[in-house]
């Protein structure tokens, strides 16, 4: 049996073999096992299809032909690893929370979901790839070649074309079943995932296996190895400086630009953390892949005969001598490179023409009705296997009409400088809030079309895109517009000097442009959650379905209710889903709540398109939408205003009336104050006018008569007397005119005073006193102190209805007050009085003869003068008063500052 | 017979100056010293003319007046009020509850005496 044939063999096996584990993977996954998906080793393994084909067999031949040049291109990728996780961190936390599906949704969700932009992305990541999948099945095919020709059995030419066109047709079928089984670009393919992991795991031991051969089995050993390297030219090649940081600079871009590395290194990211490991995991990958290349680019430089292609040195060093398990290995090897890199790559452009290109066509032919009905599954998931089978014969088209000819290194860094062109616009969107739409979209039409001119279409060759003199002489004769000589920069690589003008005309149009234009709402909204994109959504290791959706909803409901009111909606429904933070899931329950919320803002109808708008996955006017809830807001900010207006006016208004009222209180009291003195002053005039006026008119009348009549004008005289002078007294107590004389004395003899005063020493009513308590010094106004006490003990021979009246007086110290209490043995006040009875003019009964009502209202102003004060106190035999003062000397004069 | 006089008033002193005037004068004078029950010594005693003290305790003037006024009977009683409270919108009350006159304490004697026996012509 034929070398060719075993190979055949091999290699459907090999992918029977990998259907298993991708359909085992897959169903593990599906029924929730297999936690080993999530590891970040396998994440690691899935993030080295940036290894592909060209690096298995065309590191080598690369090394062969400009000796370490080759480590650039694993040097860019190692720097961002190392150097740069955290800005793959930031795109991995804005592909979660935006639910990205490419790179180009990346780059037009950051600018307003253009769908300009993302078709420009699309249509460039496209071209830009076709080589490089051409790539992989020109070394799949040459590896083919490579057994062919040492294949006794086999006669004549095998057919190249014909060869990639199966090998094409072999990846298309595993790509459609692993990669469009499910419609959501953002569920993860953990079959295929798994795959690529395994395939990482076999190149890597078959570029290993075969270094260890050419080392130790074919150079013999480790000293005899580093004498051919020595030996060879490999040495003592110099790279030019400007190229080492050249490729070096490319290949970093390359590896954060590429469609398929952004497909495994965000959307196939499983959790944030995974990027912590391959910053060190996927460096040693690499570095492990380019242990042996030089010892093999060296060994098969010396031993292989003239002119053979040491891009398959991998290949023909254990074919040659007679290894031929080894060069199966080595064969799986870069059979896996080739493979794994192709079905990511096509899954990744293929989501991105269907999502961004077929998909809108689509919609917009049928009108959108498709969107209520249920075909949009069917036809996405249609759109996406015809764009992997476009996108595959595209690749073996260029295959064909390139003819392989070209060197598997440059075809590579071709590509690499197209996808290098998003740089300016991922980085800008993801760390500059300025950059908008029209910049990018500047920046990378300028980039593409200089990377177009410069490098793309002359590498077709001479005469073959592009004549001959306009290589030479530059576009009507313009030197230096001369494709591969910009601006007089002659003399460089081409790569180099492609890679240099389109990615700096690329920055410096993209920044001015972005600079010199305004951005649109969305895109001011979507650049504020990019680039803050780790203030505002938590680093969940899982992914929740809806998250993305809330937080939309959630700055819509912003706009539109407030700030305040929409974080304690969505607060409030993500405490009742037993969440924090403010994002709930976007059930039903919640929807429909929010709708009714928002439906008092903007009314139903607008409340409900907007909602569907956003849960439907709206791909039309989201710039309308904003720009109905920008005029909401201006409207309610308005409205606001007015409130504030009339608030303010109704503040005003209520101290007005506040400041109304109590004037007109007062203005009341005053009236009922004058209406009462009047009365009790105009009450005595009466009788005695009255009297004196039947007095002086004379008549009959008895002698006693006439007496009595005279003693009523005398008594009422006084009475008229002493209600001024209480009025006086109050007048200036209240005004607090007085002036305190205070002066030293025991309390003992001032009550003896006032007893004799309110005549209580003249017998009627019985005096209990404490003369041991009674002892204690006071320092203050005794004579006012004396007025107090007058008053209480003329009151209670006043009042006191007992048969046998009698008036205790006690006195006690306590907290630094001395309490003097007056109880009698009468029916004291009813409780409905003690509240009013120290009010001026109030009398407890109208029938008992009395003051006018003044003298406790005085005790009550004279006692707060002393810094004391006077109580009714409740629930004694009788009527109880109770005085208290500030005990010591000084303590009445403070009180009365 | 002479007509009868319904004093209605608090303050001892004056319903003693008061009754003392009407008296001499040949009036039959009742007196009455609150407001409540006011109404009821109205109806029992059917004076000829009340004479009223606005400040009552229990009742005011001015409340006992419109009751009266509001039975039938009584809604040409010749009503004569005292007030100790001088003041204009007193006046308007007492006009506005149906006064027939109204005087401001301190009175002269001959000015209520005048009063009463113009309210009631003999």
């Amino acid at each position: 049996m034929g070398a060719l044939n075993v190979i055949v063999l091999v290699s459907l096996i090999y992918v029977a073999l990998l259907f298993c584990v991708a359909f085992a993977a897959d169903r593990a996954a599906a029924r929730g096992r297999g936690t080993w998906l999530r590891s970040p080793i396998v994440y690691t393994l899935s993030l080295s299809i940036y290894c592909t084909a060209w690096t298995f067999y065309g590191a080598v031949g690369f090394a062969a032909r400009s000796g370490l040049e080759y480590l650039t291109i694993y040097l860019g990728p190692t720097l961002v690893m190392v150097g740069w996780w955290w800005t793959l961190r930031k795109m991995v936390r804005v592909g979660r929370s935006q639910r990205i599906t490419s790179i180009a949704d990346l780059i037009s969700s950051r600018f307003g979901k253009s769908n300009a932009l993302a078709v420009c992305v699309t249509v460039l990541a496209v071209i830009a790839s076709t080589p490089y999948i051409a790539l992989q099945l020109q070394s799949v095919t040459i590896s083919f070649a490579a057994f062919a020709a040492v294949d006794p059995t086999h006669t004549g030419e095998i057919s190249e074309t014909g060869v990639a066109l199966w090998v094409a047709i072999g990846l298309m079928v595993f790509t459609i079943l692993f990669g469009t089984r499910n419609l959501d670009a953002n569920e993860r393919h953990h079959g295929l995932v798994m795959a690529i992991a395994v395939e990482a795991v076999v190149k890597l031991f078959a570029l290993l296996a075969v270094g260890v051969f050419v080392v130790w089995g074919l150079a013999g050993g480790v000293e005899q190895t580093l004498a051919r390297i020595d030996a060879s030219a490999i040495a003592r090649w110099e790279v030019p400086g400007s190229r080492w940081v050249g490729l070096t600079l490319l290949s970093a871009a390359a590896f954060m630009c590429l469609p398929r590395m952004f497909q495994v290194m965000v959307v196939e990211n499983e959790d944030e953390a995974h990027l912590r490991t391959a910053s060190w995991a996927f460096p040693t990958y690499v570095m492990l892949m380019s242990l042996f290349v030089v010892p093999i680019a060296a060994v098969g430089l010396d031993l292989s005969p003239m002119g053979a292609n040491p891009d398959l040195f991998v290949l023909t060093l254990p074919l040659a001598n007679g290894q031929d398990g080894l060069a199966v290995l080595s064969f799986l090897g870069g059979f896996s490179s080739a493979t794994s890199m192709v079905i990511v790559a096509a899954i990744a452009l293929s989501t991105m023409v269907s999502n961004h290109v077929v998909m809108p066509v689509w919609l917009h032919m049928t009108g959108g009705s498709a969107v209520i009905s249920g075909d949009v599954r069917a036809v996405a998931i249609r759109a996406r296997r015809l764009s992997i089978m476009v996108i595959l014969f595209l690749g073996y088209l260029y295959f064909r009409v390139s003819g392989g000819g070209a060197a598997l290194a440059a075809i590579g860094l071709i590509s690499f400088v197209g996808v290098a062109q998003f740089l300016p616009a991922l980085l800008g969107g993801l760390f500059w809030r300025g950059a908008n739409r029209r910049g990018a979209l500047a920046g990378l039409a300028v980039g593409f079309a200089i990377w177009m001119y410069s490098l793309f279409l002359p590498s077709f060759g001479a005469s073959a895109v592009m004549p001959q003199g306009l290589l030479e002489n530059g576009p009507m004769g313009l030197g230096w517009l001369r494709p591969q000589a910009l601006f007089g920069a002659a003399g460089m690589d081409p790569v180099v000097h492609a890679f240099m003008w389109s990615l700096s005309l690329n920055i410096v149009v993209f920044v001015f442009v972005s600079l010199i234009s305004f951005p649109q709402p969305v895109e001011r909204l979507q650049g504020a959650q990019f680039v803050n994109v780790f203030d505002h959504s938590a680093p969940s290791g899982g992914w929740t379905g809806g998250l993305a959706q809330s937080e939309d909803l959630m700055i819509m409901a912003q706009r539109i209710m407030g700030a305040q009111e929409a974080q304690a909606l969505f607060g409030e429904a993500a405490r009742a889903q037993g969440m924090s933070g403010y994002l709930p899931e976007p059930t039903p329950d919640f929807l429909s709540r929010l709708e009714r919320s928002l439906a008092g803002s903007v009314g139903a109808a607008t409340a409900h398109a907007m909602i569907s708008q956003i849960v439907g996955g709206a791909s039309v006017s989201v710039q309308d939408l904003m720009a109905v809830a920008d005029e909401t807001a201006q409207i309610m900010e308005y409205s606001s205003q007015l409130e504030m207006k009339t608030e303010e006016q109704a503040r005003t208004a209520r101290q007005l009336r506040q400041v109304n009222e109590k004037l007109t209180q007062i203005s009341v009291q005053k009236d009922a104050f004058l209406s009462q003195i009047s009365h009790e002053l105009r009450t005595p005039m009466t009788s005695i006018r009255a009297f004196s006026e039947i007095l002086r008119d004379g008549g009959e009348m008895p002698p006693e008569g006439q007496r009595r009549y005279a003693s009523i004008i005398h008594d009422e005289a006084i009475r008229l007397t002493r209600l001024l002078d209480d009025l006086l007294d109050l007048s200036v107590l209240e005004n607090a005119q007085i002036v305190l004389s205070l002066q030293d004395g025991q309390l003992g003899p001032l009550l003896d005073r006032a007893a004799v005063a309110a005549g209580l020493t003249e017998g009627g009513m019985e005096m209990r006193r404490d003369p041991e308590a009674e002892r204690v010094w006071l320092h203050t106004d005794t004579d006012r102190l004396a007025q107090v006490f007058i008053n209480l003990m003329s009151n209670a021979r006043k009042y006191c209805d007992a048969d046998a009246p009698r008036l205790d007086i006690r006195v006690a110290e306590s907290d630094g007050q001395l309490h003097v209490d007056f109880i009698d043995n009468g029916s004291g006040i009813p409780a409905s009085q003690q509240g009013t009875v120290f009010e001026k003019f109030s009398r407890v009964s109208e029938t008992k003869a009395g003051g006018a009502g003044l003298g406790l209202a005085i005790c009550r102003e004279i006692m707060a003068r002393l810094g004391g004060g006077i109580d009714y106190l409740p629930g004694q035999a009788g009527g109880a008063f109770r005085v208290y003062l500030p005990v010591g000397r000084g303590a009445a004069a403070e009180a009365a500052q | 017979m002479g007509k009868t006089v319904l004093l209605i008033e608090d303050e001892q002193n004056i319903i003693e100056a008061v009754s003392f005037i009407l008296s001499r004068d040949g009036w039959e004078v009742k007196t009455h010293a609150n407001g409540q029950n006011a109404m009821e010594a109205v109806r029992a005693r059917e004076p000829d003319v009340v004479i009223l003290d606005v400040m009552l305790p229990g009742k005011s003037g001015f409340d006992i007046l419109s009751e009266i006024r509001a039975e039938a009977q009584f809604a040409s009683l010749p009503v004569l009020m005292l007030s100790a409270r001088g003041q204009a919108k007193d006046l308007e009350m007492a006009e506005r509850a149906g006064a027939n006159r109204y005087m401001t304490k301190p009175f002269s004697n001959a000015e209520v005496l005048d009063a009463v026996r113009a309210l009631v012509p003999s």
